[in-house]
């Protein structure tokens, strides 16, 4: 399977009449298996080309080629969960085909097992974003979009999530498309880095990293990080 | 407990007031509680709360289920907004006399003129709430439902129900009030049987005891409803929201 994205612009109308460019063209593809970055500063777009992506935003210029039978699984920035409902029914309304074991298991891993039966309203922040991983992941996903995952939590806690978003991406072919500001997160979890400037967003740098992800050293992850310090990028 | 107490409150207030009063114009408790029970015996009272329960259930059902769905085209479809909007602005300030008198001379004086008549008093109330509960749905759910492929009919009763049920409890509530306060109206100006009737006859005979003996059986039985229908159906739709301290 296989993901193309190639938009050759995107604006859209202000309230007060104006146009305003968002995208730049952006052109890029993922196959089975990648985990590709998108990184940018606030405000650049990155939020608006995922829409684009996933389909919510008909309205632009270009061409996104997604499988049509390819099942997505998405972490939104908020958890977006359904607070009427409990968590375990949370998952399995948006994958009503996940087995008893395969929920067990994805409960055990993110460390929900004690929380099936709450409603979101009950949740930590932190709990809630991992009640989104588990939900996203359940749909047994082809393409996963993961969208700041870790963002506003804690250094131990986003680097445990962190670890099991690489154990989860790792067990089954998916393509990953992963939005962050950090690069750390972007150097652990990536396969290609896309580097994107301010509004409008155009990709200024891609950066494959060779190394499978599983046997990156914290000395290969230091090379890494300084190769990325020598490029000259705005966005970093 | 303190809803007990706040009953007997009234009914004191009540009997202190007849035996001041006194006679055909207030009548006490008792002497309304005599006309009550020997209605109940002859069954008059039965035969005509029922005849005006049933015009309510079918006008209600009728307003709240065609006012939801409207209601709820009306939020979600700009131009039903639109081309909607001017009637029900229309409808919300047409006098409910009018309605009634207009259908009983259109339709004659029969039952499904009353229904329908009460209906549409009902109706635009039901439109304008259900419309705001539709404007207020959360769209990021909606998104959220659609990234993940929900069908239609699970996204409706899981994503979209649960955010209108407030709006669905608040309108039942409110359109219970109003039709039962209509519901009399027409049975006094067009109909043969129902609680409106019977004040009816009441009123022409300056029968205070009896007037007051089918009212307050009818707001019990109102009464009843509330507390054993409207307010579980709230209770359930709104639990998981954090309780109030």
């Amino acid at each position: 399977m296989r993901l193309e994205v190639e938009i050759t612009g995107k604006t859209f109308k202000s309230a007060a009449g104006g146009m305003h460019e968002v995208l730049a063209p952006v052109k890029f593809a993922l196959q089975s298996g990648e985990v590709g970055v998108l990184i940018g500063p606030s405000g650049c777009g990155k939020s608006t080309m995922l829409r684009i992506i996933l389909g919510l935003d008909r309205d632009f210029d270009g061409h996104v080629a997604r499988p049509p039978e390819a099942r997505i699984g998405m972490v939104f920035q908020e958890p977006r969960l359904l607070p009427w409902r409990s968590v375990e029914q949370n998952v399995r309304l948006a994958a009503p085909d996940v087995t008893d074991a395969k929920l067990s298991e994805l409960f055990k891993i993110l460390e929900l097992e004690a929380h099936r039966s709450h409603f979101p309203g009950e949740l930590s922040l932190g709990l809630a974003r991992r009640v989104a991983l588990a939900r996203a992941f359940a749909v047994e996903p082809d393409l996963l979009v993961l969208d700041e995952p870790l963002a506003s939590l804690d250094d131990a806690l986003a680097g445990r999530l962190r670890d099991e978003i690489a154990t989860l991406v790792a067990s089954r072919s998916v393509m990953t498309l992963l939005v962050t500001h950090s690069l750390d997160d972007a150097i652990r979890l990536g396969d290609r880095l896309f580097f994107l400037s301010p509004r409008p967003a155009r990709i200024v740098q891609e950066l494959p990293i060779e190394i499978p992800r599983a046997e990156r050293s914290e000395a290969e992850l230091a090379r890494i990080r300084a190769k990325l310090a020598a490029l000259p990028l705005e966005s970093k | 407990m303190l809803r007990l107490l706040s009953i007997a409150l009234l009914l004191a207030i009540w009997w202190t007031a007849a035996l001041f009063v006194g006679g055909a114009k207030l009548p006490s408790p008792p002497a309304v509680l005599d006309v009550i029970v020997a209605e109940a015996a002859s069954g008059a009272l039965f035969l005509h709360l029922g005849a005006t329960l049933a015009r309510v259930a079918l006008a209600f059902v009728l307003a709240m289920s065609l006012g939801s769905a409207i209601g709820y085209l009306m939020g979600r479809v700009k131009l039903a907004d639109r081309l909607g909007d001017p009637w029900l602005i229309l409808l919300l300030n047409l006098p409910a006399l009018v309605v009634i008198v207009l259908a009983y001379i259109w339709a004659g004086l029969t039952e499904a003129a009353a229904i329908a008549a009460i209906a549409i008093n009902k109706l635009p109330t039901a439109v304008v709430t259900l419309r705001e509960g539709t404007r207020a749905l959360d769209r990021s759910l909606d998104e959220m439902a659609t990234v993940f492929a929900m069908p239609r009919w699970r996204a409706f009763r899981h994503v979209v129900l649960p955010q209108l049920a407030p709006y669905i409890a608040a309108s039942a509530r409110s359109g219970l009030s109003l039709v039962w306060k209509i519901v009399l109206v027409a049975e006094l100006l067009g109909r043969p049987n129902g609680v409106g009737f019977e004040i009816g006859v009441a009123f022409q005979l300056f029968d205070t005891p009896r007037l007051l003996a089918y009212s307050l059986t009818f707001a019990a039985v109102v009464l009843v409803i509330e507390t054993a229908l409207v307010q579980p159906f709230e209770a359930r739709a709104t639990r998981w929201r954090p309780r109030a301290a």
